[in-house]
C-alpha cells in the first residue's frame, strides 16, 4: 500500500511506466510467447497421477473374453444396416434384449438452417437405441453411459459390436453399483443431442425429440467408443468438447492407466509420446501434440460425441481407434478388457470425479500443464493492453503544455459522443454479421448461383468485410470531434478487448490466448498518425477472419496434412459454415463471441487507424 | 432544466420497458448478484401467496421482506412493473432535487467565505464556478437511471430499488429540511440505514446554525428533540407493521435474517463464503464483527466530516453497501449516483483508474465465474469469491479515494494549494 499512497514513489513508478511503455509491451509481448512455448518441454510440466482415491488403490482384474464374438456381431450389425439402410432399430432392440437390458428408443428429428455439406445433412431424422443395465448391488441412483455413434458408410461398426459384446459380458457380473447405459445413437451429433435432452428434461435447441422411456439415475461419466476396423494399431484419446470444456483431468488418467497396463498404445491427438524430450526434435513434438490441442479447444466445437456431455456436468471423453501402418497390433478382445477395467474403476467413485484438474493442456498423455502455469502466457499478453491504458490514462489526464486549463465540461460532452457512435456502430455491424448469413440465404440463393451454404457464408464475409468500409465514415459530418477524441476512444477500446479476452480465456484459454496472440499487437500500436495503408494490411492480417484462416493452414500443417492454398481457402468456407452451425445445432458461443464482441471490438481500432 | 431531466425519464423507462419484455428478464431475476435472499421478487410472490392463503407470509422461511412491502404489493402486484420504474424515478427525481438544493447551499456558502476572505489567494483554482455545478443534478439523476446495475436491479424486480426511494426520500427531506418533522425516516425497511441518522442530525444541527458543542445546552435539546422524532417515527412504523400483520413474526424473520445471516447464497457481499467456512461455534462471534463493522464506521466518520453532513451521506451509503449482509448492485449503484456531486475532487483522486479498471473487469467476471463454478463445474466457489473480494476491495479503495480526496480540498482551502515546508522546500500531504 506504500506504493498506492506515498506521492513521490507513485509519481517514480507511474513515469517509469509512461517513458519505458513501448520496450516493456515489447518484452512483455516475446516473453508471454516465449512462456507459452515453454509450456511444452517436459521438465515445465507435470507428470499425471491418479488424484480420485475411489480410481486408485485397487487394480481391477480383466477378463473380458469374447473379442472375435464381438467383431461378428458388429459384422451383423453392418449387415443389417446396410439392409435397413440407416439406423436398424429393430435388429439392435432384439438383439440389446435378448443381452438382458432394458431397451430404449427415442425418434428424434431436425431441420438444420441451411444444409451441412460436409456431411450432406439437411432434414435429419433418426432414431436413438439404449439399454440400460439395472445395478445388481445399489440403489439405481446413477449411472454411466457407453455409447456408439451409428455412422453412415461401414464406419464404427466393430464399435457397436464390441458395445454389444461388452452388454452381454458386463450383464453377467455382480458387481456393478451403477446403471450403466449402452447407447447407440444416430447421426452422431445431433442424436446425442436429443438423447442428452431427453434424458435431462431440457430443451435447449429447439428440436424435435420423443421423450425417454426409461432412465438410469444420474450420469457420472460416460465414453464414446470409435472403432472402425478388426484390429487398430493405437488408440487415441479425445477430449476437446464444446466451447473448449475439458473433462476432469483423471478420465484421462484412468485411459492412460489401464493402456500401461493392458500395454496398448496410446496416443491424444494422433501423436504418440516420445522420451527424448532433451533434443529438438522431441520437443518440437511435444509443441505440435499441445498446439494441436490448443487449436481443438479454441474451436470451441465437440471433437466427438462426448462433448455435448460436458454441458451437463458429466465428464466423458471419446476412445478412437486407429489403424495405421505401425506393427504392434491390438485386437478387439484387448479393446474389451480395457474397457471393462475403466468401467470398473469408475463404478468404484463415491461422488463425482472432481479431484483433479479441469483446466490444462497436454502436450503428451503422460504430462500436464496446469491453469496456474498457463494463464501467466495469457497474463503477459494481457498486461500490454492494461499498460498501454494506463499511458493513454496519464495522456489524457495530463494535458499538454499549450493548452494549461481545459474547460472540462466542454472536453467530456462530445468526448462522449464521439466515442459513443463508433462504439454503437461498430456493435450494429456485429450484430449484422450475427444475423444476416441465416436470414438472407433465400434472398442470396434466389439472385446469385450459389447454394445455400455458400450464401451463408460468403453473406457472412461481406458482412466482414462491409464492416471495415463503414465506421471510419460515422463522425464526419455529425459534429468536429475533439482533439484528443480518438484517445479517449483507444482507452475504451484497449479496456474493453482486456476483459473480453480475460473473460474468454477463464471459459476457453485456447481461444482467449490465440485472440489475444493477434489482436493485442493491433490495439497496442494502433493511432491515427502511423503510415495508414501499411497499418491497414497489417491489421487487415491480423483481424478475426484472417486468423482463423491461418489456424487452419496451422492445423492442417501440425496434423501432416499439408494443403494447397485452394484447398485451404475451400477448407476455410466450410469452416464457417461448421461453425455456425455449432452454434445453431449445439448452442456454440465461438460465433457469437467472435461476431457480437471481438470483432465489433477490432472495428474500434480500425476506426482509430483512420480517425480524421 | 426540466427539459432534459423529463428526457431523461422518458429513455430510463423505455430502456426498462424494452427489457421487461425480453427473454433477459428472467435470466436477470436469478442473477445472484443482483438479488438476495432478501429482496428476490419470486420471494415477495411466494409472501403474497402465503398471504392469500391466510398464512402469516413469514412462515415457510422464504420471505423476508417488511410488512409494508408485502401490503404494498398486495395491492400492487399486478402493476409491480410500473411500480419498479416509479421507484427508479422517484429516486433519481429525489436525488435530482437534494443535489441542486445542496449545491446552491455550497455555492451560497463559498460566496460568503470568498466575501470574508478566507480562502488563500493561491486556491482560486479550486473555487468551484456555478458553470460546472449547473449540470451536476443532471449527472446525478443520470447516473442513476442510466447505471447498468440500477436497471439490472430495476428489471429483475428486486425490492432493492424500493429501499433505495425510500433512502433518497430521507436524504431529500433531510437537505430540505426547514422543520424538523421532515426528517422522518421512513426506513424502517432494513437496519443499516439506522446509520444515517447521525449524518441527518449534523445536516439538521448545521442548518439551524447550532453548534455542535457538547457543553451547550441547545445542542442536546436539539439531539434529544431529534432523538425522540427518529424513534417516534420508527417506533409508529413497527407499529403500523404489528397491526397490519397482526403479529410480531416480522421482527425475527426480517431483522433477526439481517442480523444473524442464515441464508449463505453466494452475493457480491463478504459473508457468504466466510460463514460458509467458519467452524459452527466461532459464528457468533465473527457475526457480532462483522456486523459491528457496518456500524463502527459511523462514529470516527461522524467526528471527522461534522462540517460535512452530505459528504457523510455518501461515505455511510457506501460503507453500508459495502459492508451489509445480503448486498446486491442496486445499492451500490444508489452511493454511485453521488459520485458526479464530487467532481470537482477529481484533481486529488489518485487511484481512480486502477479502480474503475477493477470494477469493470469485476462486473464482468462474476457472471462468467458463476458459469464456471455453477454450470460447467470446472471452477469452484474460491474463483467467485475471489472475484467478490476484489470488487469489494475496489469500492473500499474508491470511498477511501474519495474520502482523502475530500479531506485533502479542504486541507488546501484552508492552507493554500502550494504547500511549503518549514524550510521553504515544497511540501506533499500523505496519507499515514
Amino acid at each position: 500500500m506504500g506504493l498506492l499512497s506515498d506521492p513521490n514513489r507513485r509519481r517514480a513508478l507511474i513515469s517509469l511506466l509512461t517513458r519505458l511503455n513501448a520496450p516493456i509491451c515489447v518484452v512483455c509481448y516475446m516473453a508471454g510467447v516465449a512462456w507459452f512455448m515453454g509450456l511444452a518441454f517436459e521438465p515445465f510440466t507435470l507428470r499425471t497421477y491418479m488424484s480420485e482415491n475411489a480410481m486408485g488403490s485397487t487394480m481391477v482384474e480383466e477378463r473380458f473374453p469374447a473379442g472375435e464374438r464381438a467383431l461378428g456381431t458388429g459384422r451383423e450389425f453392418s449387415a443389417h444396416k446396410k439392409k435397413a439402410g440407416g439406423m436398424p432399430v429393430d435388429w439392435l432392440v432384439k438383439t440389446m434384449q435378448s443381452r438382458g437390458l432394458e431397451v430404449f428408443t427415442q425418434r428424434f428429428s431436425r431441420r438444420l438452417p441451411f444444409p451441412d455439406e460436409d456431411k450432406e445433412r439437411y432434414m435429419v431424422k433418426g432414431t436413438n437405441v439404449y439399454g440400460i443395465l439395472r445395478a445388481p448391488r445399489a440403489p439405481r441412483t446413477e449411472a454411466l453411459v457407453l455409447s456408439a455413434p451409428c455412422s453412415p458408410g461401414d464406419d464404427n461398426n466393430q464399435a457397436v459390436g464390441v458395445l454389444l459384446g461388452l452388454a452381454q459380458y458386463f450383464r453377467n457380473q455382480v458387481f456393478w453399483a451403477k446403471d450403466i447405459i449402452f447407447l447407440v445413437n444416430e447421426h452422431d451429433l445431433i442424436g446425442m443431442q436429443a438423447w442428452l435432452e431427453g434424458y435431462h428434461h431440457t430443451n435447449t435447441t429447439g428440436m424435435d425429440w420423443s421423450p425417454l422411456q426409461g432412465r438410469g439415475g444420474s450420469i457420472q461419466a460416460a465414453l464414446s467408443l470409435e472403432l472402425s476396423s478388426d484390429v487398430v494399431t493405437s488408440l487415441d484419446l479425445v477430449l476437446e468438447g464444446l466451447n473448449g470444456q475439458l473433462p476432469n483431468l483423471d478420465l484421462a488418467n484412468l485411459f492412460y492407466a489401464f493402456c500401461q497396463k493392458i500395454g496398448v498404445l496410446c496416443t491424444t491427438q494422433g501423436k504418440l509420446q516420445r522420451n527424448d524430450w532433451d533434443s529438438v526434435s522431441g520437443y518440437s513434438h511435444a509443441v505440435q501434440t499441445m498446439m494441436l490441442m490448443v487449436m481443438k479447444q479454441a474451436s470451441g466445437r465437440p471433437w466427438g460425441d462426448h462433448g455435448l456431455f460436458l454441458r451437463y456436468h458429466i465428464e466423458a471423453a471419446t476412445i478412437k481407434g486407429i489403424n495405421s501402418f505401425r506393427q504392434y497390433k491390438t485386437d478387439a478382445t484387448t479393446i474389451g478388457r480395457l474397457l471393462e477395467g475403466m468401467y470398473r474403476k469408475l463404478n468404484n467413485l463415491l461422488e463425482r470425479l472432481h479431484q483433479s484438474y479441469f483446466f490444462y493442456l497436454m502436450p503428451s498423455l503422460s504430462h500436464f500443464v496446469s491453469i496456474g502455469y498457463y494463464m501467466p502466457a495469457f497474463g503477459l499478453l494481457a498486461l500490454i493492453l492494461l499498460l498501454r491504458a494506463l499511458d493513454l490514462w496519464i495522456q489524457l489526464a495530463t494535458p499538454p503544455t499549450f493548452n494549461l486549463n481545459p474547460p472540462p465540461s466542454q472536453m467530456s460532452s462530445p468526448g462522449v459522443l464521439s466515442v459513443l457512435t463508433p462504439l454503437v456502430i461498430s456493435h450494429l455491424t456485429g450484430v449484422a454479421l450475427y444475423t444476416l448469413p441465416i436470414h438472407f440465404q433465400e434472398i442470396a440463393v434466389e439472385h446469385f448461383p450459389v447454394s445455400e451454404t455458400e450464401a451463408v457464408v460468403l453473406t457472412a464475409i461481406a458482412v466482414y468485410t462491409a464492416g471495415l468500409a463503414l465506421p471510419h465514415n460515422t463522425h464526419r459530418g455529425l459534429f468536429v470531434p475533439p482533439f484528443n477524441g480518438w484517445k479517449v476512444l483507444k482507452l475504451v477500446a484497449v479496456l474493453y478487448l482486456a476483459v473480453l479476452l480475460g473473460c474468454t480465456a477463464l471459459i476457453n484459454f485456447s481461444l482467449g490466448f490465440i485472440l489475444a496472440l493477434t489482436l493485442v499487437p493491433v490495439a497496442a500500436f494502433v493511432t491515427p498518425d502511423v503510415p495508414k495503408a501499411l497499418s491497414a494490411f497489417i491489421m487487415v492480417i491480423l483481424s478475426p477472419a484472417c486468423t482463423l484462416l491461418f489456424s487452419v493452414f496451422l492445423f492442417q500443417e501440425l496434423q501432416e496434412m499439408p494443403v494447397s492454398f485452394l484447398d485451404g481457402w475451400m477448407l476455410y468456407l466450410s469452416v464457417i459454415s461448421q461453425g455456425i452451425l455449432d452454434h445453431a445445432l449445439y448452442g456454440s458461443l465461438v460465433y457469437p463471441l467472435v461476431a457480437l464482441l471481438v470483432y465489433p471490438c477490432w472495428l474500434l481500432f480500425w476506426n482509430i487507424l483512420f480517425w480524421k | 432544466m426540466a427539459a432534459p431531466l423529463t428526457l431523461l425519464l422518458l429513455v430510463a423507462v423505455t430502456v426498462r420497458a424494452a427489457l421487461y419484455r425480453s427473454s433477459l428478464a428472467d435470466l436477470i431475476s436469478e442473477r445472484v448478484e443482483v438479488v438476495s435472499p432478501l429482496t428476490a421478487w419470486k420471494r415477495v410472490v411466494e409472501g403474497l401467496a402465503l398471504l392469500d392463503l391466510g398464512v402469516s407470509p413469514y412462515s415457510g422461511d422464504v420471505f423476508h421482506e417488511t410488512p409494508l412491502i408485502i401490503y404494498l404489493f398486495h395491492f400492487l402486484v399486478d402493476y409491480a412493473e410500473i411500480t419498479f420504474m416509479l421507484a427508479d424515478v422517484i429516486t433519481a427525481v429525489a436525488l435530482y432535487l437534494s443535489v441542486k438544493d445542496y449545491n446552491k447551499q455550497v455555492f451560497r456558502k463559498q460566496k460568503y467565505a470568498l466575501e470574508a476572505d478566507r480562502y488563500p489567494l493561491d486556491c482560486l483554482e479550486l473555487i468551484r464556478s456555478p458553470k460546472e455545478m449547473q449540470y451536476i443534478p443532471l449527472k446525478v439523476a443520470m447516473f442513476y437511471l442510466l447505471n447498468p446495475f440500477t436497471i439490472l436491479s430495476c428489471v429483475a424486480k428486486s425490492t432493492c430499488g424500493l429501499n433505495n426511494a425510500v433512502i433518497a426520500l430521507f436524504v431529500l427531506s433531510t437537505i430540505k429540511g426547514n422543520s424538523r418533522t421532515h426528517s422522518s425516516p421512513a426506513e424502517g425497511n432494513s437496519i443499516y440505514p439506522l446509520t444515517l441518522c447521525a449524518a441527518a442530525l449534523l445536516y439538521l444541527l448545521q442548518r439551524q446554525y447550532i453548534p455542535v458543542n457538547l457543553r451547550r445546552f441547545s445542542f442536546w435539546w436539539f439531539v434529544a428533540q431529534y432523538a425522540f422524532m427518529y424513534l417516534g417515527s420508527l417506533f409508529v412504523i413497527v407499529g403500523l407493521s404489528f397491526f397490519l400483520l397482526g403479529s410480531w413474526d416480522f421482527l425475527p424473520s426480517v431483522y433477526g435474517f439481517i442480523l444473524s445471516v442464515p441464508d449463505l447464497t453466494p452475493n457480491i457481499g463478504l459473508f457468504w463464503y466466510f460463514f460458509a467456512e467458519m467452524f459452527e461455534h466461532f459464528r457468533l462471534f465473527f457475526l457480532c464483527v462483522f456486523q459491528i463493522n457496518v456500524f463502527f464506521y459511523t462514529v470516527p466518520l461522524s467526528i471527522k466530516l461534522k462540517e460535512h453532513p452530505v459528504f457523510l451521506i455518501f461515505m455511510q451509503l457506501a460503507v453500508i453497501s459495502i459492508f451489509k449482509s445480503y448486498p446486491t448492485v442496486g445499492d451500490i449503484a444508489l452511493y454511485m449516483a453521488f459520485l458526479p456531486v464530487w467532481s470537482h475532487l477529481h484533481r486529488f483522486l489518485r487511484n481512480i483508474f486502477l479502480v474503475s479498471c477493477v470494477l469493470l473487469a469485476c462486473s464482468a467476471l462474476f457472471p462468467v465465474l458463476w458459469h464456471l463454478w455453477i454450470y460447467a463445474g470446472s471452477a469452484n466457489s474460491n474463483f467467485y469469491y475471489a472475484i467478490t473480494l476484489l470488487f469489494n476491495v475496489a469500492q473500499i479503495l474508491l470511498v477511501s479515494d474519495y474520502f482523502y480526496a475530500f479531506l485533502r480540498r479542504e486541507h488546501h482551502l484552508s492552507h493554500g494549494l502550494y504547500l511549503k515546508r518549514k524550510d521553504g522546500s515544497e511540501a506533499t500531504l500523505v496519507l499515514k
